[in-house]
């Protein structure tokens, strides 16, 4: 992240192992933190509140789908699907069996994992485009038996009103209590992905990506490793399902849709590939990007066009918007938001002698 | 000098300040927020690009009048793309900016905001959206289809092939054409009820998302099954593909009754245009066309503000369905104000204002619904349109059907 230095020195293997090898880098964690935990939730309104729980619940989703992607460099397009899984198991569990969110939400990440591993299993034949079809199909499946088995979809509707969870006999319903909820989880999300991407398991995914027959040669053991990568990226997409539907008090299918999984797999390239802080950049800027455009129409619109045409001429203006820095990604700066960010703190850090 | 100049500038400045307050409190106390989500660029972008239009030019003549009892109305409109976690940004918003009311759009976003619209007490409207079983007032006090819900429709449909085929179903084949989703299957308790009851014979033809291919279940249908008379129920681009397909197979289309989102000028343009569809039958909960005194008043405001009038018109079934919307809208509003002597009202008075409507009919474009705590649906009236002669023509007034059954149906869903 934000926190690595040149010049340093290390005597130990700790400290060689430290997460924030850095002392600004633990203070800098440190006050974000202070920051999330105490000052917004103090200081901002609901509203804002609710946007930053949208960007809380993306950033588990695109944490797992950079794991399966970004680290392990497996695609697939049916990340939207594991998500589903997640919901229904927790919903089920929720409604039918009266279990609590502290259970359902490890139950929704396993069920979701087990699928996950199971679709993954052609990832052990086929690569690239070709393994891109295969999770198509499992997107597809999925979807189709959530629509068609009452059991699980709960009725014709296809949802299931979750009650809000509640902790300790206290129910949490407001953005702001919701907010704590969805914070702890995310927060332990970043933590768990920055320990897995740095331990053996990780160092075995990223063997997997940049070259697999070295990798098996080397001795890592292939089947597992990556059907282990498809289950952990699916434990995190079916918890970010249990999250929505805790957060919305529903869970259905239809949120869950193809164009979800090709939303999250298109925007991880805003972000970067194989980052953590390219996953929360991407979740931030995605969910951000169409409220910006929209307060910008909003405040300047009106200047250039005519107001009782404005929704009508420049709803298009945010897919064009979102399409032209797509491109411009891509073109200017492959390695999205993360490499941008590095630039300028390389930049910066060495200011004002640049030589 | 120094004192004069003083003086007149301390009245200069006290008049704008007053004049500056005067104006804000004005703003403040004569000024109500309706929140409208809406989609033009999503996946049903078909019909929010001519619905919403509809929803604003009416708001706009409203407040072109002097507003609704002296309250200007401001619409903040959010494009949620069919998206779930942006309807949940909205709605959010639109309460930051202190709305009375509602317009959802779309079951899915429907379905995430029933808990949170009843949690803050403010209602929404969701006409041809969501569940059937949101007519229920007492279990969704904040959700209004205010319009016929699914079931309503399909009973209604039922019904109309009922007439057509000469006054009775006994021993008569029915298929159900319809989009794999839980919009598309909700109906079906209905039908099976129904079939037993009035004794024909029901087959039903899921056609799978994105609903653009369906020529084994046409030809299924028009070759193997051969049924009297055809429901369909389909959205997006998919009813102008089942209008060429049956077609295309020779199937009379004055036996074929489609629900409303399957029953626009749209479809039928694109289906090959309105010569090509003669005979279709096209189920509305809103009026059709431009010969309603509401869109005449629209289109003179549109000339007295020297433009032509509003394009989006030229698919009035979906403009038209905006403008009831809205005009619902004001009038829950109008009864708000009204109930509380000129003040302005809360989002709780605007619900019960919402349950007061009755007999408002605008001319013949809103059907004369009668909107009750209990029934949110205002009686699930719709009317068929058929093509004739290059354009829509009224074949039915407004008509409901099969209402004991669609209650029995509530109760059972309410009790499990």
């Amino acid at each position: 992240m934000f926190h690595r230095e040149s010049g340093v020195f290390k005597t130990s293997y700790a400290a060689d192992m430290a997460l924030y090898p850095l002392p600004i880098a633990r203070w800098t964690v440190a006050a974000l933190l202070v920051l999330f935990a105490v000052v917004a939730p103090l200081s901002l309104h609901e509203y804002y509140l609710s946007i930053i729980n949208l960007v809380l619940i993306a950033v588990v989703g695109a944490l797992g789908l950079n794991i399966l992607v970004g680290y392990t460099g497996q695609i697939s397009i049916g990340h939207a699907a594991f998500m589903s899984v997640g919901a229904y198991t927790a919903a089920n569990l929720a409604v039918k069996a009266h279990l609590p969110f502290w259970i359902t939400l490890p139950a929704g990440g396993l069920m979701a994992a087990l699928i996950g591993a199971i679709v993954g299993i052609p990832s052990l034949r086929i690569k690239g485009l070709y393994l891109a079809i295969a999770t198509l199909a499992g997107q597809l499946i999925i979807e189709w038996t959530i629509n068609h088995v009452p059991w699980i979809s709960g009725g014709a509707q296809a949802s299931i009103q979750v009650p809000r969870p509640s902790l300790l006999g206290y129910e949490l319903r407001t953005q702001g209590q919701l907010y704590f909820f969805l914070l702890f989880f995310t927060v332990v999300a970043i933590v768990a992905t920055l320990n897995l991407v740095r331990s053996r398991i990780g160092r075995a995914f990223v063997a997997i990506r940049d070259q697999d027959i070295a990798a098996e040669i080397i001795g890592i053991d292939i089947f597992r490793y990556k059907l282990l990568s498809f289950a952990i990226s699916s434990f995190y997409a079916g918890v970010c399902g249990v999250l929505y539907t805790y957060y919305l008090g529903i869970a259905n299918y239809e949120q869950f849709q193809i164009v979800v999984s090709i939303d999250y797999l298109a925007m991880i390239i805003i972000g970067g590939l194989g980052s953590v802080l390219g996953s929360i950049l991407r979740a931030t800027f995605v969910t951000f990007l169409p409220i910006v455009i929209r307060w910008t129409r909003e405040s300047f619109g009106g200047l250039f066009f005519n107001p009782s045409e404005l929704p009508g001429t420049i709803s298009s203006l945010r897919l064009i918007v979102f399409g032209a820095l797509i491109i411009l990604f891509l073109v200017m700066e492959p390695e999205g938001l993360n490499r941008l960010w590095r630039n300028i703190r390389n930049y910066f850090r060495v200011w004002p002698f640049s030589y | 000098m120094w004192r004069l100049k003083g003086h007149r500038l301390g009245v200069v400045l006290a008049a704008g300040t007053m004049a500056l307050a005067a104006n804000s409190s004005a703003a403040q106390d004569k000024e109500v927020v309706f929140g409208l989500q809406c989609d033009r660029t999503g996946a049903t972008q078909t019909v929010g690009v001519f619905l919403c239009p509809g929803y604003h030019d009416y708001i706009a003549l409203m407040n072109s009048k002097g507003g609704v009892e002296g309250f200007k109305i401001r619409v903040v409109e959010i494009d949620h793309e069919y998206k779930v976690p942006p309807a949940m940004e909205a709605h959010e918003r639109f309460k930051k900016e202190g709305e009375v009311l509602e317009g959802l759009y779309g079951t899915p976003q429907t379905a995430a905001l029933a808990k949170k619209l009843e949690e803050d007490k403010i209602l929404g409207t969701s006409p041809g959206f969501g569940a059937a079983a949101a007519a229920d007032g007492k279990r969704f006090p904040y959700l209004f289809p205010v319009a016929a819900t699914y079931w309503s429709q399909v009973a209604a449909a039922v019904e109309f092939a009922k007439k057509q085929l000469g006054g009775s179903l006994n021993g008569k084949k029915i298929a159900y054409l319809f989009f794999d989703n839980p919009a598309g299957k909700e109906p079906l308790v209905i039908l099976e009820d129904l079939a037993k009851s009035e004794g024909f014979e029901l087959r039903t033809f899921a056609v799978p998302s994105p609903g653009v291919e369906m020529a084994a279940q046409v030809l299924d249908i028009t070759g193997r099954f051969r049924p009297d008379f055809v429901i369909t129920h389909l959205f997006g681009r998919s009813p102008s593909v089942s209008i060429k397909e049956l077609k295309g197979k020779g199937f009379p289309l004055s036996k074929v009754v489609s629900l409303v989102w399957g029953s626009s000028e749209a479809d039928i343009k694109a289906a090959g245009g309105f010569s090509a569809a003669q005979g279709y039958n096209a189920m509305q909960f809103a009026g059709v066309g431009e010969d309603f005194p509401v869109i005449k008043e629209i289109i003179d405001m549109y000339k007295g503000e020297g433009k032509p009038a509003p394009k989006e018109l030229d698919t009035s079934v979906y403009y038209n369905r905006g403008v009831m919307i809205a005009a619902l809208h004001v009038e829950a509003l109008r009864n708000a104000i009204k109930a509380k002597g000129g003040a302005a009202p809360t989002s709780e008075d605007v619900k019960n204002g919402m349950e007061m409507v009755k007999g408002f009919t605008l001319g013949g474009l809103v059907p004369p619904m009668t909107i009750t705590p209990e029934d949110h649906e205002g009686g699930g009236w719709v009317q068929v349109w058929t093509v004739k002669n290059g354009k829509f023509e009224k074949t039915t007034d407004w008509f409901q059907a099969h209402r004991d059954l669609i209650k029995k149906h509530l109760l059972a869903s309410a009790q499990n």
